[in-house]
């Protein structure tokens, strides 16, 4: 069903801190990381931050793997007079789209009327590379760990096999997607990798999980990123052009469910990103289709998963993402679904997902580094992980 | 572009030494099992349906009573990972295979192990297996997976 909330919110204000590689951001604190974007973001919107009065996090408020945010810790940093809503989506950065659909909930109800989300992370500690191996096992994970499938790309290159074995699809489309990747963050500044890629380079990449190469994984990275929902009615005494919110989902099927950590997916189901369900859901409730987005910024951990959401989410059909990535489809100013325009996790940095999040709002704006020629639906998703994953739509005016 | 390295490559056992597990009143009648060699998988005692991990409820009827019967150990490979870093920051590298292997006789259950003593170049998805025993910390044991 259309949603009857459509437009209704819009995001207003984005802030970010610098990106970093992994353990360089020592030794600023996470919360200092936090309030910096936060207040960046006020500053973008043209908001003082004691107007804020929400907070609508994913990843169960987790400050990457290590550290949490606490809403309580952040309001006495910043001076924060009151909030009248604090919440988190569960599980990790399946969600964080979906965020922002959470925002809406809270501005849609009266709950809230400036509501923040954040994300930020700092890997002295841990990478997240190999956050798995490193946990201590727990009755549930005891029948994965001792695999020595001690990461998420470990996990997720047992999932791309799969993809390969069923389809046919080759590891040039994974190249494919890294390389249209890094030349999209050729010209940004804040990337951490510019520096062209070629086919050769690829395949010359050591192998960390035979399928994946090195350069079938994600940044590792420190920083944060804020963005600030509010109603698209309070948004027009703002600074910026309202970003609305057209529609955002949530959640996901049984059969997806804790996904890799699980393995045991019905085989439609494996080889796939498991956002089929959210996908349905999130174009239903836009009214719109595929057809109808001009930018993507889809949640690129590994490569192999931004090929099985451009399945899951209608742009070529399952088991075709191989070939339809490998024909340019997804280059920005050549193919016909531009994707990760802004360099995304595999070449910008990776923010558990917010880097999607800005990119989608500076498209629509207009004030993108890599601009898409009239922008004015972007299609952003969350991590294809264990469940929620989520979607959101942007639109102009 | 993808050709393999030709010189054979053996999947090799991930130290038992470093591997260690916990378990919950639920899990642990499949670790108890493990110890004397005896493959199982939990199952609904009422409608038949296997379930990995063990969880108390049956997620087809809700049934919270639980068979562990015996299986054959016999399965087929149903994907992969080829890893060549140590797992353990305090083992040198060395290459092992992660795999999910689907059971011959317990209909839905896949386990996530390693495949060990075979050329990693010879690894294949539908490839058939046979469990084979790892003894890890704390005196318990691990079901791994040879070529049959």
């Amino acid at each position: 069903m259309v949603w009857e909330h459509q437009d209704k919110t819009a995001i207003v204000g984005v802030g970010a801190t610098p990106y970093y590689k992994r353990g360089e951001s020592m030794p600023r604190t996470i919360y200092e990381l936090v309030g910096e974007a936060i207040m960046a973001a006020c500053d973008d919107a043209g908001l003082s931050v004691k107007q804020i009065d929400g907070f609508a996090y994913y990843s169960g408020a987790m400050a990457g793997y290590t550290d949490k945010m606490d809403t309580a810790d952040i309001m006495e940093m910043l001076g924060i007079p009151e909030v009248t809503f604090t919440a988190a989506l569960t599980s990790g950065g399946g969600g964080s789209a979906g965020s922002i659909g959470l925002a809406s909930a809270a501005i849609i109800a009266g709950d809230a009327k400036y509501v923040v989300t954040v994300m930020g992370l700092q890997q002295a500690k841990q990478r997240l590379g190999t956050v798995f191996g490193a946990l201590a096992p727990d009755p549930i994970n005891s029948f994965l760990q001792p695999s020595g499938l001690v990461g998420p790309g470990h996990l997720m290159s047992v999932l791309a096999r799969r993809h390969m074995h069923l389809y046919g699809t080759r590891r040039e489309a994974f190249a494919e997607i890294a390389m249209s990747t890094r030349a999209n963050a050729a010209n940004r500044p804040e990337a951490m990798h510019k520096k062209p890629m070629t086919l050769e380079d690829y395949f010359n990449a050591p192998m960390i999980a035979d399928p994946l190469c090195l350069f079938d994984f994600c940044q590792e990275t420190d920083g944060a990123v804020a963005v600030i929902t509010t109603s698209t009615e309070r948004a027009k005494d703002l600074k910026q052009k309202p970003v609305l919110v057209r529609a955002a989902a949530h959640g996901g099927s049984k059969d997806w469910g804790r996904a890799f950590a699980w393995m045991g997916m019905p085989d439609e189901s494996f080889a796939s990103a498991g956002n089929k369900a959210v996908a349905d859901r999130l174009y239903e409730k836009a009214g719109m289709k595929p057809d109808d987005i001009d930018v993507a910024l889809l949640y690129d951990h590994f490569s192999p998963m931004v090929l099985m959401q451009l399945e899951d989410y209608g742009f070529c059909k399952k088991g075709e993402g191989g070939e339809f990535v490998e024909s340019g489809a997804i280059r920005y100013g050549s193919g016909s679904i531009p994707v990760n325009t802004h360099g995304g996790q595999l070449s910008e940095a990776y923010i558990i997902g917010m880097t999607h999040i800005r990119e989608a709002v500076e498209q629509i704006r207009g004030t993108a580094i890599n601009q898409v020629d009239n922008a004015n639906v972007a299609l952003v998703t969350g991590g294809p992980a264990s469940l929620p994953v989520s979607g959101l739509i942007l639109t102009g005016e | 572009m993808s050709e393999q390295n030709t010189a054979v490559t053996m999947a090799q056992i991930i130290p038992g030494d470093h591997i260690s597990i916990t378990t919950d009143t639920c899990t642990e009648p499949f670790w108890q099992a493990a110890k004397e060699h005896r493959l199982t998988a939990c199952q609904c005692a009422d409608c038949g349906h296997f379930r990995m991990p063990p969880r108390p409820y049956c997620p087809e009827c809700q049934s919270k009573n639980i068979n562990w019967p015996t299986l054959s150990g016999e399965g087929t490979v149903y994907s992969f990972a080829i890893c060549h870093q140590s797992p353990y920051p305090d083992l040198e590298h060395f290459t092992y295979v992660p795999v999910v292997v689907e059971m011959a006789d317990a209909p839905g259950v896949r386990f996530v192990s390693n495949i060990v003593g075979v050329d990693t170049a010879k690894v294949e998805i539908g490839m058939n297996v046979k469990v084979d025993w790892n003894p890890i910390k704390d005196g318990w044991v691990l079901p791994i997976f040879r070529p049959l």
